[in-house]
């Protein structure tokens, strides 16, 4: 091997691109999403279970404010993992498969889904 | 080909359309839950409890959490095989993942049907 070849290992001058910081954190809020599946049957089982269990599932998303930051972060990785699973279904369809069109649609999901996770947060508190 | 046995439909080709299909029912599903719980103003338990005992509610409901299963283990299979290259630590994290999963699809049914 040429020892002389260029090396370049200063990590703090390599960045991810934009396209790959939303697939990894695709990733990460499926997992979370997955995780959060145990507060999202718990309110659904208790919820339906009789009047006083619906009332007590509206109280601690009314008042406790643990219920509602949990509820929002949850909706946020709904948000943003429904934004980036359509840029999916986009690049299957063969839309914008393109390195430019690869970087804009990464920017929308990040645009669009830090507007829904904003209305989230509205609608939680 | 590579074929790999803990992947959900033994090919890729399956497991990727599995997951397609499967993601388009779970962004109707959700739309449809928060466009429910936004529309509806002063939700009560009588019309939330009213909703979840109609059929197509009810068959609406299973077909989003089968859909939820097949979607949560491909995604999870494909995080866990790129991630976890012990295959003992794999294996055990993907059978735990795998028991989570029916551990839910079990009690979204019985919540559905009431058990």
């Amino acid at each position: 091997m040429n020892s002389k070849r260029p090396v370049n290992l200063d990590l703090s001058t390599i960045q991810f691109p934009l396209p790959a910081l939303t697939s990894i954190a695709h990733r990460i809020t499926g997992v979370i999403l997955f995780i959060g599946l145990i507060f999202a049957f718990w309110a659904l089982d208790v919820s339906l279970s009789s009047p006083a269990g619906f009332a007590a599932v509206s109280d601690v998303l009314a008042h406790n404010f643990l219920a509602k930051f949990v509820a929002w972060g949850l909706l946020s990785a709904l948000a943003f993992h429904f934004v980036a699973g359509i840029k999916h279904l986009l690049m299957d369809m063969d839309i914008g498969v393109t390195l430019e069109g690869g970087v804009k649609k990464a920017q929308i999901t990040v645009v669009v889904s830090a507007v829904l996770i904003i209305l989230a947060g509205v609608w939680v508190w | 080909m590579v074929t790999n046995i803990t992947n959900f439909g033994r090919s890729g080709l399956s497991d990727w359309l599995l997951q397609r299909v499967s993601a388009v029912i779970l962004a109707l599903y959700s739309l449809f839950i928060v466009g429910f719980l936004l529309f509806s103003s002063g939700l009560d338990y009588a019309a939330w409890s009213g909703l979840f005992a109609q059929t197509w509610m009810r068959i609406f409901s299973l077909l989003a959490f089968i859909s939820l299963s097949a979607h949560a283990w491909v995604g999870l299979w494909t995080v866990t095989t790129d991630y976890l290259k012990p295959t003992g630590i794999r294996i055990g994290t993907q059978l735990i993942i795998i028991l989570a999963i029916f551990v839910f699809l079990v009690w979204g049914i019985t919540v559905l049907w009431g058990a």
